[in-house]
């Protein structure tokens, strides 16, 4: 069998470009990430009539400049990987700004294809092409196909194929106007002397990437040869001044509207004609007068956003206790088998807690990524974007930025796992980065076992108002959080909100499972090892080193006594609770926790608490099952918290001031480990998951103490 | 006129946009280029961003983007 032909596909967002790729490799794709960079990488084998296509689909881009990751992505895949075809997927039906990519792949030289897409949706609404003319004046071949069912891929294939086989056809020339082509001509011929960049790109291309003032060009000449790079810098600069004194206008964008001038008159030469142009966005236009309304829109929001909140954690919930029944069974199994000892604590609690904790969080993020493929695939996702963004702007972040939150618990009871995982959607680095370290002070559904504990323990008389406040501070808080780190480590320019509205579409039901798998088992692979690691290292911290010999052999005297006295299964009990509290005391967590206590009883805080508070950062769960052996209740089921209740509401060390403190460091402290490995795997780097737990955490703290302090001095409570 | 100014329903051809840069580079690339007419199809909740048509697709830009480009107008029609 003759070797693989290596296909790229590219093309415009909402071209069909992915529908192509899922027509041609169906469930034989691999996900991963291009080097370097969170952009995800796809690839797959397709095979046709004895021939093996390997075809990766790049990003959807909708130019080559430098200005974004993904056409950075793009652009470097083609020079660096020289696939032996590019396939350009075109929409039929705005070709205009589709062939605007175009022509930069024909700048770039690469071996090209046009495939025009949806031409069964142009050619009812009037459009006419002549694809062998237009084929002619750009030197491509051009193909029209229907990637949703496949029609024309066929043929596409066996073009394909043939341009692999032959060598392509001399390039059409695109005129930039005098300057512009003036200036190209003084440049091509010294970086053709003096070699720059030989072989990688075409001079021609190197030349006006330069007079576009492409940074990584720039730096990658500069780098190469300083001198004769500033020589071209100089005139590329000269040109600036020039276009400015006389037109008023920038190198790169008279470069840009000549390309459109260079479409423009091939399609006026390929016979497009439009008899009902405006028809294709018509039934768009009838829905989008009502999803965008200014009264009807924001409410038709609510209620889809309540919806995919509801369907992510309510539908998904049959599955989640199917999990915890198979873990529980799991545990219960693991009990009854292995002898008691370090081992078996090991085994429940560190691995299959650990693996629990990694799958049980599966349901939700399958259901979450399912609900969004459907908005961002209809459609739908835009218009949330175009309706919140006023808002979301302000803060720094962008109106797709609802939907991460929404997730984390911007209704409370939410997750910020699959929060984090949502602001993938988000294109700009800064804004999503500021996205995702925000997302996780929403009240996630493991806060809430805990505040509603301390509410009810400090505040029962109005319980329904805390957890609403609580809510409300926590958007509050997430925003103004945003804000502050827009200006000042992700201080920059937002992206630009030129986007477009794509028509509504129904999704497919191939693309949406496609995309809801591959995204579900990333999360899975990558987090998965990463998690019980840690899951195992808090289980040794909250275990190790244990009791001293002399300490169990007091505990076991006080039984003995207790069974001589009464024999009560309560006292029996009791002094278990005591041994816990005692062992937990003595744990490596424990040692931390009354090494904190210097500190922390400015917040209010004592040994216990901060104990809790470690182990919180295990699963904010944790907090109660950990307070329950910290003051010696022994094991606290978190839905059964009327005993620790009591208990808090009558220790000396708790009133409502310090119970204030502690809720707002709970609802604001490091992220659980789970949400630190998705802010790593999303944010691409470590340092930034360290960041949200140190920033969280002393945000959190400096709150709780400003408020132990300020209440203590006032003397409420 | 500028952009920012047009009511909705109303037409026009883009005259000119001076911005460069990133955010001239991403206008131009979205296909508004000078030559294209455009109409103003609608305005978010909050009265930004605004919403244009254009043959082959829907766009919208934030007010403070829309300030960069000029329009030749029509009188406002009820297009829509």
């Amino acid at each position: 069998m003759a070797e693989a032909v290596h296909i790229a596909l590219a093309g415009n967002p909402n071209a069909g470009k992915t529908t192509l790729f899922n027509y041609l490799t169906g469930a034989r794709q691999h996900v991963g990430n291009y080097p370097g960079v969170t952009v995800e990488k796809k690839e797959g084998i397709s095979h046709h009539k004895g021939q093996d296509f390997r075809v990766v689909d790049l990003p959807g881009t909708y130019s080559l400049t430098a200005y974004s990751v993904e056409e950075l992505v793009a652009r470097d895949y083609l020079v660096n990987e020289q696939p032996d075809v590019v396939v350009n997927i075109v929409d039929a039906s705005n070709l205009e700004r589709n062939l605007y990519l175009s022509c930069q792949f024909l700048e770039l030289g690469v071996p090209l294809v046009i495939a025009l897409n949806m031409i069964d949706v142009a050619e009812k609404r009037g459009i006419r092409i002549d694809t062998e003319k237009l084929s002619q004046l750009t030197g491509v071949p051009i193909l029209p196909i229907v990637a949703r069912n496949g029609k024309g891929v066929e043929e596409l294939l066996k073009t394909v194929q043939t341009l692999r086989n032959a060598p392509p056809p001399p390039r059409t020339l695109i005129r930039y106007g005098a300057d512009i082509d003036e200036a190209l001509r003084e440049l091509v011929p010294s970086i053709k002397e003096h070699k720059l960049l030989a072989g990688i790109y075409p001079p021609s291309w190197t030349a006006l990437k330069i007079l576009e003032n492409d940074e990584q060009i720039v730096a990658k000449v500069m780098l190469e040869n300083m001198v004769v790079g500033q020589q071209l810098i100089d005139r590329s600069e000269s040109l600036a001044r020039h276009l400015q004194d006389t037109i008023e206008a920038y190198p790169e964008t008279v470069i840009a509207d000549h390309r459109y001038g260079f479409i423009r008159s091939i399609l006026r030469q390929g016979e497009v004609t439009r008899m009902s142009d405006q028809d294709r966005l018509y039934a768009s236009d009838q829905i989008d007068k009502v999803v965008t309304n200014r009264v009807a829109g924001p409410l038709l929001m609510a209620a889809v956003l309540l919806g995919l909140y509801s369907f992510t954690f309510n539908w998904s919930g049959f599955m989640v206790d199917w999990m915890s029944l198979l873990f529980e069974m799991l545990g219960n199994l693991t009990e009854a088998i292995l002898p008691d000892g370090p081992i078996k604590s090991m085994i429940i609690s560190g691995v299959i807690d650990g693996v629990g904790g990694v799958l049980g969080f599966v349901p939700i993020i399958m259901f979450m990524f399912f609900g969004i493929a459907v908005l961002e695939d209809s459609g739908y996702l835009a218009r949330v974007a175009f309706m919140m963004d006023r808002i979301f702007h302000f803060f720094g972040l962008h109106g797709s930025s609802v939907m991460p939150f929404i997730i984390s618990g911007g209704i409370a009871g939410g997750c910020a796992v699959p929060g984090v995982l949502a602001a993938r959607t988000l294109r700009s680095p800064k804004e999503r980065m500021a996205t995702l370290l925000t997302v996780p002070f929403m009240n996630c559904g493991a806060k809430l076992p805990v505040l509603t504990l301390i509410i009810a323990a400090f505040f029962p008389a109005h319980q329904a108002k805390y957890m609403f406040l609580a809510t409300l501070v926590t958007w509050l808080v997430a925003l103004m959080a945003a804000k502050f780190l827009r200006m000042t480590l992700l201080r920059g320019e937002s992206t630009p909100f030129v986007m477009e509205l794509p028509p509504y579409r129904m999704p497919t039901a191939k693309g949406l499972l496609i995309h809801t798998w591959e995204r579900t088992w990333q999360y899975i692979k990558k987090a998965g090892t990463v998690i019980l690691g840690i899951s195992i290292l808090l289980w040794a911290m909250m275990t190790y080193p244990g009791l001293p010999a002399d300490e169990v052999a007091e505990f076991e005297a006080m039984r003995q006594q207790a069974v001589a006295v009464s024999a009560e299964e309560e006292a029996l009990l009791r002094i278990d609770g005591l041994q816990a509290e005692a062992g937990l005391r003595h744990s490596l967590a424990g040692h931390i926790g009354m090494a904190l206590e210097p500190v922390t009883h400015f917040a209010g805080f004592d040994w216990r608490t901060n104990i809790a508070l470690v182990g919180g950062f295990a699963a904010k769960e944790v907090i109660v099952s950990t307070l329950g052996t910290a003051y010696s209740l022994g094991e606290v089921d978190p839905k059964k918290t009327t005993s620790l209740k009591d208990r808090l509401a009558n220790d000396r060390h708790w009133n409502p001031i310090a119970a204030l403190a502690f809720l707002f460091f709970i609802m604001f402290y490091s992220p659980c480990f789970v949400t630190v490995i998705a802010i790593a795997k999303e944010a691409g780097s470590w340092k930034w998951a360290f960041f949200s737990m140190g920033f969280n955490t002393l945000f959190a703290f400096s709150m709780a103490v400003g408020i132990f302090q300020l209440g203590s001095l006032l003397g409420v409570g | 006129m500028n952009l920012r100014n047009m009511q909705t329903g109303q037409s026009g051809i883009i005259a000119s946009i001076k911005i460069g840069g990133s955010l001239g580079l991403r206008i131009r690339e979205m296909g508004l280029v000078p030559g294209t007419e455009i109409t103003v199809t609608g305005r978010a909740p909050l009265y930004d961003p605004v919403k244009l048509r254009l043959h082959g697709q829907t766009l919208t830009l934030r007010n403070s983007e829309a300030d960069h480009i000029e329009v030749e107008t029509d009188p406002a029609e009820g297009k829509y």
